[in-house]
């Protein structure tokens, strides 16, 4: 608290140091220099921290059940071995693969069509359908997800769909769409009114307009979006806990969370399947960085 | 998909919206109103009917069920208010209300100064720090499963990792029954989902300090202010939107926290983990008692919806523009 006043006179402190400032100047540099290195000590002991717990899953996985409980954990040597791997895609794994990529694929495509479609709509019509709507959806976004789990779960059971991933399916496409539309609006918003309207003069109807100049032009706010509600819905545990009961309906997360019920003690096995789960997002990662950090972020930074 | 003339229900407040809407707007039309009309039926109309379906509707049944008795099979019954004034006197559930702040509060306490501090630090313009960024996105891939369960392998008592650690590098405090001591569970949960939530919101931070214009600091260096000084007069007001938004997130998704506890503790030991969301879904689908769930969810959804608005409002968040200042 000591520093507020001296901050106050800020814009003076220039003038006055003006006299003494070749020492400073020295002084400043090596503190830089420290304070660098401190940061970066700091910095890697965070990635440690980060990258042990995963390094210790990979060399896990590696293991057989017996040289798990035996070897260095934190060492590869002892004996290492793939056959977890297949193991655990054999015992179902693929299976819950294959789920998650439908649900997953389902819902993003689902989701960037109805949202963008819907943020055109807005945008060609009258700020007070806008406004209405824009707060109905503002509305849904506060009200988190969990606490609808107990109604979202009598819905889909009322009209037959326990267990599907149909179920699966639509409550994480409208759980998505509030912020979908809300990102795509304030991109679609800056399209310039004129492009629209010239292409209206033309005669173009508003299908037109939106299949050859919305969708293009929009590209790439519905690839952030897509990352977006692609990893959510990938990672999602809770909506398919509550929806789906079967093995042969489970997706990935809830896959892993069987096998554990199964592998309790085959730890092994475990990592192995949570590190084939996230094969695919590893490779979407690297393939495509900048555009996965947009998605990441983009929904905070709209 | 419904077209515009088997739908007549639609075209009633279509029709007084349009009386209404001031001149201008329709002057700027070249296309008839029929067609715009079709458009937005088939535009608006599915995004309204599943978001209505799916996330309105089941509002409405939460707070109307939370007056019911209902078991799941049997029929509703109507029971007024008795399952609020039963919650009022639950002490499970107020006990799963204070933990579910206590998380909430401690993780913000945990992850803001973290979070921030590296992701100023990854917007450094060295390059090792570039290549530090892009490794610190690695837990964001996980699913909250495989963060569980990778985390339950590590911290297990005789043969996790950690324990491994302590063993060897005789530091006993780290052989420990991390999840299952009353007295380390929850602090444990803390720092998982930190492990978890940390990177994103290093993230934002990250991007919220690249948008700061470097002429701010350049000024404030010419006047000679200390590093120190720069953090709290210029970086730290520059950063108040990615902070509102970040603290927004993170208390909103700490206080409905439920992958990790439900698959690690299961509220336990004892009730020491357990937070009104897992306390909500036992109510449901252990005890099948989904009137009182539902008291428990209405509960949850409100503290959510206050929380949020409350954080935006308290922290004069709505002018967008403010985020600019400085900016010629």
């Amino acid at each position: 608290m000591s520093t507020a006043p001296q901050a106050v006179a800020l814009p003076a402190a220039g003038i006055e140091d003006a006299p003494a400032r070749r020492r400073p100047r020295l002084g400043h540099r090596a503190k830089r220099r420290l304070s660098g290195t401190v940061a970066f000590v700091l910095g890697t002991i965070w990635l440690i921290i980060v990258l042990a717990p995963i390094y210790f899953m990979v060399l896990s996985s590696l293991r057989t059940q017996g040289t798990y409980v035996t070897a260095n954990p934190w060492v590869p040597t002892g004996g290492l071995t793939g056959s977890e791997y297949s193991t655990v895609f054999h015992a179902g794994l693929g299976g819950y693969f294959v789920n998650s990529v439908i649900v997953t694929v389902a819902c993003v495509l689902i989701t960037l069509a109805l949202s963008l479609a819907a943020s055109f709509r807005i945008i060609r019509r009258t700020s007070r359908l806008s406004g209405a709507v824009m707060r109905l959806l503002v509305f849904g976004l506060a009200v988190p997800i969990q606490a609808l789990i107990v109604p979202l779960y009598i819905i889909i059971d009322k009209i037959g769909l326990y267990d599907t991933l149909s179920a699966l399916v639509l409550t994480m496409s409208a759980a998505a769409i509030p912020v979908s539309v809300l990102i795509m609006l304030s991109f679609v918003r800056d399209i310039p009114r004129e492009l629209i309207d010239a292409m209206s003069v033309d005669g173009a109807g508003e299908w037109r307009i939106f299949a050859s100049l919305i969708v293009p032009l929009s590209r790439p706010v519905l690839a952030t979006v897509a990352i977006y509600n692609g990893l959510n819905v990938w990672n999602n545990f809770l909506l398919p806990l509550v929806l789906t009961q079967s093995n042969s309906n489970a997706v990935l997360p809830l896959g892993l969370f069987k096998f554990q019920g199964e592998y309790g003690i085959d730890v092994p096995a475990i990592m192995a399947a949570v590190l084939l789960s996230v094969i695919p997002l590893v490779i979407l990662y690297i393939a495509m960085r900048r555009q996965f950090v947009r998605g990441l972020s983009g929904v905070a930074m709209r | 998909m419904p077209t515009v003339t088997d739908t007549p229900t639609l075209s009633g407040p279509d029709v007084a919206l349009a009386k209404r809407s001031p001149r201008p707007h329709q002057a700027n039309r070249p296309v008839g109103r029929g067609a715009y009309r079709s458009a937005d039926l088939v535009g608006l109309l599915p995004t309204l009917v599943l978001y209505g379906a799916l996330i309105l509707v089941p509002i409405v049944i939460a707070v109307v069920l939370s007056f019911y008795n209902w078991n799941g099979v049997g029929a509703l019954k109507f029971v007024g208010a008795s399952n609020w004034s039963r919650f009022f006197s639950d002490s499970i559930a107020l006990h799963s209300l204070e933990v579910t702040f206590l998380l909430a509060g401690v993780s913000w306490v945990v992850q803001t100064p973290l979070s921030m501090a590296l992701g100023l630090f990854v917007a450094g313009r060295q390059r090792y720090r570039a290549v530090y960024a892009a490794l610190y996105l690695l837990p964001l891939l996980l699913s909250t499963t495989g963060i569980a369960l990778m985390w339950q392998a590590l911290l297990d008592p005789s043969f996790g990792g950690i324990a491994w650690l302590g063993t060897h590098l005789h530091l006993s405090f780290l052989v420990q029954n991390w999840l299952g001591g009353s007295s380390t569970a929850l602090w444990t949960i803390v720092a998982l989902i930190a492990w978890q939530f940390v990177p994103f919101h290093t993230l934002l931070y990250q991007m919220g300090r690249r948008q700061i214009p470097q002429v701010l600091y350049e000024a404030a260096a010419l006047d000679g202010v200390t590093p120190l000084k720069q953090f709290f007069y210029v970086t730290l007001p520059q950063l108040r939107y990615t902070i509102v938004v970040s603290s927004t997130l993170m208390i909103v998704g700490s206080l409905t926290y439920f992958d990790i506890i439900y698959i690690l503790t299961n509220g336990g030991p004892g009730d020491t983990t357990r937070v009104l969301s897992l306390d909500m879904y036992q109510a449901a689908f252990q005890n099948t008692t989904f009137g009182y769930a539902s008291v428990l969810a209405v509960v949850l959804g409100v503290i959510g919806i206050v929380v949020a608005l409350g954080l935006v409002r308290l922290t004069g968040f709505g002018s967008m523009s403010s985020q600019r200042e400085g900016v010629a």
